[in-house]
């Protein structure tokens, strides 16, 4: 195991990954950012947690189905070490012709700075030496992680997490603890944690997690079984929605912009998650509802929009956009009835895109005014309070909760209801499920219906929240990153949206707004493409997946034997089965 | 008046001719078994029967209405339901909603019921929930109780073909379609599933038609056999006199080989 | 025993034919009538002297056919890897993608050292190596990492994990390369002239686009019909499975079905950045679409197909907006270039869904 082919895959993953972050700019970009005074800096976290997990599964070795990974200090270690010393060779090498060869004309981001942080400041070739032997620290540290118990292992992350947590979001911790005179204390006068304010957090995570795990772990359990009407199940939910509520009155404007941005994703992503995760249709052309949404909006609402422009009261505009959008899922709809899933998937790729050509269009300029949009659109009236727009977030952001409410509600009942079920039916077996009695024409019409009307809710409110509409905000790229956060939250599920969307938008930034971690704007693209690839791998089911698709997803690993246990005894029946 | 009558059915696949001029009929009250060999079109000919395939020539009456054509969810809504040859459930739905799927065709509430949870459509929920437990307990025990939760996919075979029945049975069918009900399970299960069988008629008022390999379940079960072969019907009647047809024989068995004449 | 004349009841319906049906008939009617408008006011447009003049159509027609030819090539790929693995390969753009971009640092390379210029033809061809070495590992990697693990998942999941690549890829070279986009140097010697052929000027690139890409396919179709590894691709296109069981190392073979793929948009790409000399890290998207499109045109599975399919959406998209919706007066045409190749898509699918020489599917994905 210790210098087995794989350990050596392994280094060389980990060689090429490392270089990679380089080579793109991270490291040197993330360097400004101070963690913890005065040299953990982000660059380097990053760059270097590459060699601590490599070496963690280096350690682990190769899964076999038929052997538990041996937790041996001395030949973890070792693993971790060589994997370690094998990425970083390989990186070094990499920083080593960066540092000969000026390909700055064609990678930009490889350019001498960044030589300075891969090689500590050491330049080269004292620094790559110094290089060689910090990655190979890393991969013995992860493999000695990977020696230790359970309790041990569980300390350690929960200590790194909280550390990285209260560094990274200072802004978020200093905007709810307005406590001026603790948070100089522990944070830095340039950014980041003082060293030993990182200490005490770490242990103190460490203690509690030690301390509280096995109280924290049943009350996981009681949740997870607890009947859907029980007691728990609704002071949760309770509490959850009175905090949501109160939330934005304690924070400041920046992050409750960011929760408005976090809110259209969370809304929209209930809705595509009709569409994909209730009855499989796979539709990348979501975003031109959320266009339908909020042109028509526009054009209704502005008295500045072209040709067309009664002026309404936002109010009155909403209930026809949304027939307008019902009409749009009607339309994209029916053509698609009888296609195969992938192409059902391009050709409403393709429809979302000819409706942004169209409204980008000269030909349609008089209507939806092309390259200049609509303008003027007013906020949303309310009375006592005037017109609401993102010009006062704190009061927009609760317009758009109800929505999200709202638009949770319809998922939330559809789900265990009978239309709920023949799109499960539907999403398991076509041909059976129209076999057993469901029109599934009328089930698709109604989820793409259905769908497109909760998008135009989206649309309808950003388009008061901007007052102004471009077509740039309706590409394609949007509909991809609604599908990111559905299948990272949990395709099918409620609560994974929701996760999906505070996760990827909230830190990471969407397709026009930042997230909280900013440093990451330039990355966040390809951080989602990697990260959707790397949860179709090793979890498709979503961060918090809905009851069913895991079962669909990890159904070989529930086993017929699992449940016999769980009934508790052996009925007669299948004990005259199995004789 | 039969509660179905098709006359004529003619249906091409490609190259192969499924079926070639089938003539059927069947009473209320009936069960009819369909045997053949391999290949004679017992399949295509329930596929038709339920919509999934429009005939190319021929008409299905069923209760005097004209089903050619049909989509299948409007043929299951009218009364014909089926199962499959190769069992084909909803693998991740439970027990309990694979059967509550059945009761789709004879139910209504849309999505306007189920938003503003109106007091018709609670009820129609429990209602559904309650059809399909009385259904299940046709089986007795055997998908009762702990099993309503279960994922389909767990089931033991057997169970699985009766969960299959009873999805069928829950769109309150007045005809069944039972595709090779008994394949694959053991002898014990084979019985008791040929008893229940006759249940589905004597207790339930179901007319059936099933499509059988296995003779001791043809005999056991039918009022009437009919036989196929190469897409047409070749026999009709009851066990006895079909099974010493020598024109069935035949088609499962071969003609003995013709003798040369220098013997 | 056959019924007598029995009365029949009154017929549900004549056809399987319902208001979704009549829904696409519609459409179908629609689309043709529009078309059979727009092209009759161009003519007419034509024969007022308005309009594009027969030289400018000419000239239209050439360069739509030599763009989908390009797209032909792109089509392979993705008709390729339907018909064996029977999912959109969406990274398949990118692979295009990688090819310019990474042939990109060598033309520039060649051209700062004058050999672009000395030795058109020889610079050319090194760099058309890069690029078809480059695509070709791409999609061998992202075969290998992203989809051989899926191979056995339902089947949207490698649709969503493609999606996934191709998004990753798109902001991986974005971050190598930065996000401006680059130009090629212009094409060297012949290349960048006017050459006449039967009496037609070409500009050269475009004749060398003729040139490689009916190369490409006569080369493609011997590999496939004539060798043992090509028939080894057919195999197992038709049944994994059973090819697995033949003997054949079906692991292996997709890799070979990638990598032509590959290969073949790698030779795409440097003829489009010769053509039209910009690249950038999005430049993989549209023509990807289209590229599909014209897979499904042809018939997805069917090779030909992909050939003719990519010829046909390449008129359609460049002579189309001007010969249909100009006839009907709407302006600015040129700009609804890329929805009349989406709308082509549509239409394809609805008036003939199995495409213009029939699809070739596996038999797992045979409905």
């Amino acid at each position: 195991m210790r210098n087995s082919p794989y350990t050596r895959m392994l280094g060389l993953i980990s060689g090429v990954v490392m270089s990679f972050i380089a080579a793109i700019g991270m490291v040197e970009n993330f360097n400004k950012r101070v963690l913890i005074e005065p040299f953990v800096t982000m660059g380097y976290v990053v760059v270097l947690a590459v060699p601590v997990l490599i070496g963690i599964l280096a350690a682990r070795g190769k899964p076999s189905p038929l052997e538990e990974p041996a937790r041996d200090t001395g030949p973890n270690l070792a693993s971790g070490l060589v994997a370690g010393l094998i990425g970083g060779l390989i990186t070094s090498v990499f920083v080593a012709l960066v540092d000969t060869f000026d390909m700055t004309e064609f990678f930009p981001s490889m350019r001498p700075a960044m030589v300075e942080e891969m090689t500590f400041g050491f330049g080269v070739p004292a620094g790559l030496l110094v290089l060689i032997a910090v990655s190979g620290v890393a991969g013995a540290l992860g493999g000695l992680i990977f020696a230790q118990s359970d309790a041990i292992r569980q300390g350690i992350t929960q200590a790194v997490a909280w550390v990285l947590g209260v560094a990274l979001f200072e802004a978020v911790v200093a905007d709810i603890f307005e406590i001026d005179f603790l948070l100089d204390l522990i944070y830095a006068k340039n950014g980041g944690l003082q060293p030993w304010a990182a200490v005490i957090i770490g242990a103190l995570a460490w203690w509690l997690s030690a301390r509280y795990r096995g109280t924290a772990k049943q009350f996981a359990f009681t949740v997870r079984d607890s009947e859907p009407k029980s007691r728990i199940r609704r002071s949760l939910i309770g509490i959850a929605i009175l905090a949501v509520i109160v939330l934005p009155l304690l924070l400041g404007g920046i992050v409750n912009e960011l929760l408005i941005n976090v809110s259209f994703f969370i809304l929209m992503g209930l809705g595509l998650n009709i569409v994909v995760g209730y009855a499989g249709l796979l539709d990348l052309g979501y975003v031109a509802f959320f266009a339908v949404g909020a042109y028509g909006t526009g054009v209704l609402t502005s008295s500045f929009s072209p040709t067309i422009n009664p002026g309404l009261s936002w109010w009155f505009a909403l209930p026809i956009v949304m027939g307008l959008a019902a009409l749009a899922g009607l339309l994209v709809g029916t053509p698609v009835l009888r296609m195969r899933g992938d192409y059902l998937a391009i050709v409403t790729l393709g429809f979302g895109e000819i409706v942004r050509i169209l409204l980008l269009s000269d030909w349609l300029t008089p209507y939806f005014g092309g390259a200049q949009g609509v303008r003027q659109i007013p906020g949303i009236p309310v009375p006592f309070l005037g017109e609401v727009s993102g010009t006062r977030p704190e009061l927009f952001i609760y317009l758009t909760m109800i929505f999200v409410f709202v638009a949770g509600y319809i998922a939330y009942r559809s789900q265990n209801s009978r239309v709920g079920r023949s799109w499960a039916a539907m999403r398991e077996d076509e041909d059976v499920a129209e076999a057993t009695g469901i029109s599934t024409v009328q089930a698709k019409l109604l989820a793409f219906i259905t769908g497109a009307i909760v998008a135009s809710f989206a649309g309808a409110l950003f388009a008061a929240k901007v007052g102004v509409i471009f077509t740039n905000s309706f590409k394609v790229l949007t509909s991809i990153i609604i599908l990111v956060v559905v299948i990272v939250g949990g395709m099918g599920s409620i609560p994974g949206v929701a996760v999906g969307a505070f996760v990827l938008i909230g830190i990471l930034g969407g397709p026009t707004s930042q997230g909280l971690l900013f440093e990451f704007a330039e990355y966040k693209l390809l951080i989602y493409g990697a990260l959707l690839v790397f949860m179709m791998l090793k979890r498709p089911e979503g961060l918090w997946p809905s009851v069913r698709r895991s079962r669909e997803l990890h159904g070989d690993e529930l086993s017929q034997d699992a449940w016999l246990d769980k009934a508790g005894e052996f009925k007669e029946d299948d004990a005259e089965v199995a004789t | 008046m039969a509660l179905l009558e098709i006359h004529g059915l003619k249906k091409a696949f490609g190259g192969v001719q499924a079926l070639s001029g089938i003539d059927f009929h069947i009473d209320e009250g009936e069960i009819v078994s369909v045997i053949g060999p391999n290949g004679a079109g017992k399949t295509s000919f329930f596929n038709v029967i339920s919509g999934m395939f429009s005939p190319d020539e021929g008409h299905i009456i069923f209760d005097g209405d004209n089903l050619t054509h049909h989509l299948p969810n409007e043929i299951t809504r009218r009364g014909i339901a089926r199962t499959f040859q190769n069992v084909r459930l909803f693998p991740n739905l439970t027990v309990l909603e694979n059967v509550m799927v059945g009761q789709h065709p004879r139910t209504k509430e849309g999505m306007w019921g189920t938003i503003l949870q109106t007091k018709k459509q609670r009820a129609e929920e429990k209602m559904i929930e309650e059809k399909a437990k009385e259904v299940l307990s046709f089986f007795g025990s055997r998908l009762a109780g702990y099993r309503y939760d279960q994922p389909a996919f767990v089931l033991s075979y057997a169970n699985r073909r009766r969960l299959e029945i009873a999805r069928a049975m829950a769109t309150e069918p007045r005809l069944l379609l039972l595709d090779e009900p008994t394949a694959g399970m053991n002898p014990k299960e084979t019985i008791e599933l040929t008893g229940q069988i006759g249940d589905l008629r004597d207790k339930r008022g179901l007319t059936v038609v099933v499509i059988s390999h296995e003779m001791k379940v043809v005999e056991n079960v039918s009022n009437r056999v009919v036989v196929l072969d190469h897409g047409v019907k070749i026999a009709e009647g009851d066990y006895d006199d079909v099974s010493t047809n020598e024109d069935v024989i035949e088609a499962y068995l071969g003609r003995p080989a013709e003798r040369s004449d220098d013997e | 025993m056959t019924s007598t004349a029995t009365k029949l009841p009154p017929s549900g319906r004549r056809f399987r034919f319902n208001w979704v049906d009549g829904f696409l008939w519609f459409v179908r009617i629609a689309a043709l009538i529009t078309i059979v408008v727009g092209i009759t006011g161009s003519v007419q447009n034509f024969m007022a002297g308005e309009g594009l003049s027969a030289t400018q159509w000419r000239d239209l027609l050439i360069s739509s056919t030599s763009t989908g030819l390009m797209y032909g090539m792109i089509a392979l790929g993705y008709s390729m890897v339907y018909g064996v693995l029977g999912f959109i390969n969406f990274a398949h753009g990118e692979v295009f993608m990688a090819g310019s971009m990474v042939g990109f640092i060598g033309a520039t390379l060649l051209f700062d050292s004058g050999f672009w210029d000395s030795n058109p033809f020889a610079a050319v061809f090194i760099v058309l190596v890069i690029s078809m070495i480059t695509s070709t590992i791409v999609a061998v990697l992202v075969e290998r990492i992203a989809y051989r693990p899926l191979r056995n998942a339902p089947r949207l999941i490698p649709l969503i994990t493609s999606i996934g690549v191709s998004f990753f890829l798109q902001y991986a070279f974005a971050g190598l390369f930065g996000f401006s986009t680059r130009s090629y140097p212009p094409a060297p010697g012949a290349l960048g002239e006017e050459i006449i052929i039967f009496g037609i000027p070409i500009q050269g690139t475009k004749l060398l686009v003729f040139v490689v890409a009916i190369a490409s396919m006569i080369g493609l179709w011997y590999f496939v019909s004539r060798t043992k590894a090509g028939r080894a691709m057919r195999a197992v296109a038709e049944d994994k499975e059973i090819a697995g069981l033949m003997g054949i190392d079906v692991d292996k073979t997709i890799v070979l079905t990638f990598a032509v793929g590959g290969a073949m948009a790698g030779v795409a790409g440097l003829l489009w950045a010769l053509l039209f000399r910009v690249v950038d890290n999005l430049m993989g998207f549209l023509p990807g679409l289209k590229a599909f499109t014209a897979a499904v045109l042809g018939g997805i599975g069917n090779l030909p197909g992909a050939m003719l399919g990519g010829v046909l959406l390449g008129l359609f998209e460049g002579v189309g907006p001007l010969l249909v919706l100009d006839g009907l007066g709407i302006p600015a045409v040129s700009q609804l270039k890329d929805a009349v190749a989406f709308a082509a898509l549509f239409l394809v699918l609805i008036f003939r869904p199995s495409g213009l020489l029939g699809e070739r599917l596996g038999s797992e994905d045979r409905a």
